[in-house]
């Protein structure tokens, strides 16, 4: 039998089952630092199911829900409306899924949990493809990537989630890195504060996947912080409406610098480069409308 | 004993039973017919009633999912629905029933689409059979009351632990008005304890995880708890039910037998059309003719054993279903009594029909055209289509 030399320091153990490289386990151990043991977790099937263990064992100490892929937030809502009816407080609901189980197919029963005000903490890993069933394109899937369902690249922009979400009107949305922990230990701080006081809290975190995103598992904070330094991700938060940039990339580098670090983009054309780099500008720009 | 007569549909009774219940968390979404029990509960909570929380949500696959949710934090928790609104449902049915969720849910049954239909059929339920979960048919409205009530009871069992659906027939049952018997809170609450989780909980100070992947031996196992649960829910149900009887004066079993004592010929039914069928019994009683009825309540658990016992020495059965059983050569209710009566001897004749769907009205005079061709010996062994006249959608068969 392997014996274990070390305990886990914190809530989640180490030398877990997740791919080398992957930074979707790294937010996961910030979330729960940052929410603490005094938590419940609705994870749907996806990559971090591995966090919810198979058969008898786990790799997690809080108490944690595998729900489906479409209803992490109604699962959580019904915790909250139970913690709630049987007076439990200092429990904080928190639903941590991928991006299909989010932006695709999670986005109803999100948005409701959004609309009435629930007091949950929802966040969004984003590896930009079905990484659990073997890299199938999803709404999050960078244009022109690269995945098992794309194979040409894909087609369309995605959808803007941090928009989607701060368009409900909740208390706290951003998005975050795992490239930038300090940011991202920050915003699920205040995140969890205001899925605590106030109501729904949002955070849509870049978590590279070495896997997917054909990379050296050495690169992955590489590639994460490559995203925002070419604005391909940008880091904000909207507190109660309002807009802030909370990494600001003054000097962005150009967007090949991030392409060229991953083989989804092998087959990309100077064209495509161009268009993209197109893309990325004008999002900024909207962007930046948002911060007046 | 306080006992209050009240005139109440079978929805407010479903939504009376519920509040009485003292349902903590109810996530409802509004489907017809259904629609009046999420305005009641949402009516209870808002004057500071039970459920403590009403949860207005999007769909009736969030319902549910919100109702598993407080379920496994240790909530009392309940939903409603009918029709393609249990369909949307289906995937967290099998959720609640795997991690043992004691939820109630009222269904009203509806015809499923297409093509769309507001009415009475069981397709709905019918779809949910192998879910996971109990299911009772009732007959009227004081059963839909009673049996709401008992359904807790039976379900947060701890040798059941297994939701459960109270089916009521939509607008037969649903919109139809009943004086009916209400006990007092006081003797609800003494039946009914306060719910406490005993299986699988979330619970941050003692951490657990529900519903991981599970390997194929483990699985296996699981299931046949589960199967194991079903069971003992054949003595729960009658258990909850005799208790109940003690309570009010109203005793509910597995099955009800209405004049079968001595029958030669045995009408078999689930739902509200066991109406009819006994005005139709005791006409044809009044005749001399040993006609009897076996309504069954409870569909699951099947309780296979009680109906054998109550249709042994019967010279003939017909059993008549409100789902089509397509693809079938018998409908749902009738391929299972059939089963249950299979190497019985002396045999019956075993009849099926398949009548009712969408709300069609079942007319006496059905049951007589029934009941003389099964009289004849004709037909034995399948689901006949009784009333059909494909002249009236312009098919030509007409028969
Ligand atoms: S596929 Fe990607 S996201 Fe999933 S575990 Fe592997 S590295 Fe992490």
């Amino acid at each position: 039998m392997l014996k274990v030399e070390s305990p886990a320091k914190h809530l989640m153990a180490h030398g877990i089952s997740t791919c080398a490289g992957c930074s979707m386990e790294l937010a996961a151990r910030y979330l729960l630092k940052a929410a603490g043991p005094q938590s419940i977790v609705v994870i749907p099937p996806g990559c971090a199911a591995l966090l919810s263990g198979f058969g008898a064992e786990t790799v997690v100490k809080v108490p944690v829900f595998q729900g489906n892929l479409e209803n992490t937030a109604a699962y959580a809502a019904g915790i909250r409306a139970g913690l709630e009816v049987l007076g439990k407080e200092g429990i904080n609901v928190v639903g941590f899924a991928g991006d299909g189980a989010t932006v695709d197919i999670g986005l109803q029963a999100l948005s409701a949990a959004f609309e009435r005000g629930d007091h949950i903490l929802y966040v969004c890993y984003d590896n930009e493809a079905y990484m659990n069933t073997g890299i199938q394109g999803s709404a999050s899937t960078f244009p022109d990537a690269w995945t098992t369902t794309t194979p040409a690249g894909k087609e369309g922009l995605g959808k803007n989630m941090l928009e989607i979400a701060a368009a409900h009107r909740i208390p706290y949305a951003a998005t975050a890195s795992a490239g930038y922990v300090n940011d991202l230990a920050r915003k699920l701080t205040a995140a969890v504060q205001a899925a605590r006081e106030k109501g729904p809290a949002y955070l849509h975190i870049s978590t590279p996947c070495p896997t997917g995103w054909r990379f050296d598992p050495a690169l992955t904070i590489a590639v994460a912080k490559a995203a925002v330094q070419t604005r391909a991700w940008n880091l904000v938060e909207v507190v109660d409406g309002d807009w802030r940039l909370t990494v600001e990339v003054k000097d962005p580098k150009p967007i090949g610098e991030y392409l060229r670090l991953q083989g989804r983009f092998r087959a990309l054309t100077p064209e495509q480069e161009a268009k993209l780099q197109q893309l990325v500008d004008s999002e900024y720009e909207k962007l930046l409308a948002h911060l007046k | 004993m306080a006992v209050k007569r009240r005139l109440l549909d079978g929805n407010s009774a479903a939504a009376l039973a519920m509040q009485m219940a003292r349902v903590q968390v109810a996530a409802m979404y509004p489907i017809t017919p259904q629609s009046p029990i999420a305005e009641a509960m949402s009516e209870f909570a808002a004057q500071g009633s039970y459920p403590k929380k009403f949860m207005r949500v999007e769909s009736e696959h969030s319902a549910l999912s919100a109702a598993v949710g407080a379920c496994l934090v240790g909530a009392r928790a309940g939903t409603a629905t009918s029709s393609v609104g249990l369909a949307l449902m289906h995937e967290v049915l099998g959720v609640a029933s795997g991690v043992r969720a004691p939820i109630v849910m009222p269904v009203v049954n509806r015809a499923l689409a297409a093509p769309w239909s507001l009415w009475a059929d069981h397709q709905d339920a019918m779809a949910e059979r192998d879910s996971g979960w109990l299911q009772l048919y009732v007959e009227n409205v004081q059963e839909v009351f009673d049996s709401v009530l008992m359904a807790y009871k039976i379900a947060e069992d701890p040798r059941v632990l297994l939701p459960i659906m109270v089916c009521q027939d939509g607008f037969f049952v649903s919109h139809n008005s009943e004086a009916v018997a209400v006990p007092a809170q006081e003797v609800v609450d003494a039946f009914l304890p306060p719910y406490e989780p005993k299986n699988a909980y979330l619970d941050p100070a003692s951490p657990l995880v529900i519903d991981d992947l599970t390997p194929p031996t483990l699985f296996t196992e699981l299931r046949y708890q589960q199967k194991e649960a079903f069971a003992n829910a054949l003595t729960v149900i009658e258990e909850v039910g005799a208790e109940y009887g003690r309570l009010t004066g109203r005793t509910y079993g597995l099955v009800e037998e209405y004049r079968l004592a001595d029958a030669e010929t045995a009408l078999v039914v689930l739902g509200s059309v066991a109406g009819t069928m006994k005005g139709l019994v005791d006409e044809r009683r009044a005749l001399g003719e040993r006609l009897g009825l076996l309504r069954i309540r409870s569909f699951r658990p099947f309780p296979a054993a009680k109906i054998r016992a109550a249709l042994t020495g019967r010279k003939r059965v017909l059993v008549f279903d409100r789902s089509a059983g397509l693809g079938s050569d018998t409908a749902p209710l009738f391929t299972e009594v059939k089963a249950a009566l299979a190497g019985l001897s002396p045999a019956p004749q075993l009849f099926g029909y398949v009548a009712g769907l969408g709300g069609r009205d079942v007319m006496p005079a059905t049951l007589a055209r029934a009941l003389a061709a099964a009289e004849k010996g004709s037909g034995q062994g399948v689901s006949a289509w009784i009333d059909v006249n494909q002249a009236e959608v312009g098919g030509e068969k007409e028969c």
